[in-house]
């Protein structure tokens, strides 16, 4: 489906996304696998919650970090966690 | 010959990643017989399972040190009665559980237990896709046992993950095979083929499908990648017999995995207690800590500095760290040697020489009567592989 501000992605039912210190970073983890996220990717996906709309994960990173400009990064990252199955769209 | 003298690389523990794979082999018992197992041959000889206790400072040891994901395996795990104990200290310490299970033993009051417990994920194994392959080559009558166990794991709202491990005797059935997954909404299914070690070393010639065979397979799993899409996810593992180049195996030699076997041995793969002359630390006297970072068990082969020709000069090195010590140990009887895969080893014939003896159907060391798994003929045949 196409991703508009309105989206809300929340992280699959077979996922758990959680903080490894021994890492030093976020990882998604699934049925005999895990990937180990980069900073922004673990911010996005933690978010993920299936409350929150694209719009809103937007502006709670931005005031977090104190940027701007983050829509078209997001929404870049949400379509390919979608094509991974990271996330369910509704 | 084997030369188990060399000096072993003293290691920077700063540049040793943690064990993040972590696989807790709880019982080597398990009801089926199947011809491939990979559980040493000898098995029967162990004894002193580790206790409930042992294994939750295995967990914790191995927590702390950052290992995440975490599969229990075996033999058959379900045999353990303190399955779900165990499985829930894991869950509370932030492992992502993973049960590995024939689904013998299965029913809903375990499965019940077990999700209770925080398990996150069970992988179900099928040996073929009919009632008579299945139980034939499991020497059982479990495959509707196994059709109830797919039942329940998806009523529990699990992912449903098959595994089904493919050899001369069931690559033909591919299609029976896949459909099978499509009637149990399998979202992941592996079809595995057999590797050689353990019984499956004992096996060889009887399992190791022809070339013929194996690229029929892989045809049929590609058309139905296409007719079907992603809705279930097909990871189809050719034999490294037939590569050039061996696998990665484990990814390197201490550099992810750890293996805790039934009696309390840290090995580095599941197959490694049979390479000689190396000593594996026991869970009971050693911390995690100390067995991933400090033994020689797994400093042995960390890394490459241990390499001999012709992997210690070769580009390729980083790529595949030699492959598989056991089997440069079963093949070229050396465990530092390449590993025999790789056509640029000495031993790489004894290799072609098996695969070539697969293309001629009915040859007389493929007709000899396969060896079932079983704790007799385990203790006949008293050898490791
Ligand atoms: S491979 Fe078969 S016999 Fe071996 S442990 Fe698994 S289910 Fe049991
Ligand atoms: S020679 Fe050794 S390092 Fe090179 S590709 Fe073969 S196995 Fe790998």
């Amino acid at each position: 489906m196409a991703i508009t501000t309105a989206t809300v992605p929340k992280v699959g039912r077979n996922f758990r996304i959680q903080w490894e210190p021994a890492q030093d970073a976020y990882v998604l983890l699934y049925p005999e696998g895990m990937v180990k996220l980069n900073q922004s990717a673990g911010e996005i996906l933690k978010r993920c919650d299936g409350a929150a709309n694209i719009a809103a994960i937007i502006a709670d990173l931005e005031t977090t970090f104190n940027a701007q400009g983050l829509e078209a990064d997001v929404i870049a990252f949400v379509e390919l966690a979608e094509q991974q199955k990271w996330v369910d769209l509704t | 010959m084997t030369d188990l003298s060399e000096a072993v690389a003293v290691q920077d523990t700063a540049k040793i990643g943690p064990p993040l794979w972590l696989l807790a082999e709880l019982t080597y018992r398990c009801p089926l017989h199947c011809v491939y197992c990979y559980n040493p041959v000898d098995f029967a000889k162990t004894e002193d399972e580790l206790t409930t206790e042992q294994w939750f400072k295995v967990l914790r040891e191995a927590r702390e040190l950052g290992s995440v994901q975490c599969g229990f395996s075996g033999g058959e795990p379900m045999l353990r009665d303190d399955l779900e104990v165990i499985v829930a200290e894991a869950h509370r310490l932030g492992y992502y559980t993973n049960l590995l299970t024939s689904g013998v033993g299965l029913n809903e009051k375990r499965i019940g237990a077990l999700k209770e417990a925080g398990l996150d994920h069970i992988q179900l194994s099928f040996q073929d896709s009919t009632r008579e392959m299945n139980d034939f080559l499991s020497s059982t009558r479990t495959f509707d046992l196994k059709r109830r166990a797919a039942d329940m794991i998806k009523a529990h709202g699990y992912p449903m993950v098959m595994n089904c491990t493919i050899h001369r005797h069931n690559i033909d059935h591919i299609e029976a095979i896949l459909q099978l997954a499509s009637d149990i909404d399998a979202e992941y299914v592996e079809l595995a083929n057999t590797q050689y070690y353990g019984w499956a070393q004992v096996n060889r010639d009887q399992l190791l499908p022809s070339r013929e065979q194996l690229e029929r397979a892989e045809r049929i799993t590609n058309e139905w990648r296409e007719k079907h899409g992603n809705k279930m996810k097909l990871f189809f593992v050719v034999p490294d017999y037939y590569e050039k180049r061996p696998k990665k195996c484990m990814n390197g030699w201490g550099n992810i995995f750890l293996t805790i076997t039934p009696d309390g041995k840290a090995l580095p793969c599941h197959t490694a207690r049979m390479l000689p002359g190396l000593e594996f630390p026991d869970v009971r006297t050693s911390s995690i800590r100390e067995i991933w970072y400090e033994s020689e068990g797994f400093n042995r082969y960390r890394g490459t500095g241990w390499m001999k020709e012709p992997c210690s000069s070769c580009p390729e090195k980083e790529n595949d760290y030699g492959g598989c010590r056991c089997q440069a140990y079963m093949i070229a009887n050396d465990p530092a040697a390449a590993d025999p895969v790789c056509d640029k080893s000495p031993f790489h014939n004894r290799i072609t020489e098996v695969v070539d003896r697969a293309q001629i159907a009915g040859n007389a060391a493929q007709v000899k009567p396969l060896i079932y798994r079983g704790p007799k003929e385990s203790l006949q045949l008293d050898r490791p592989f």
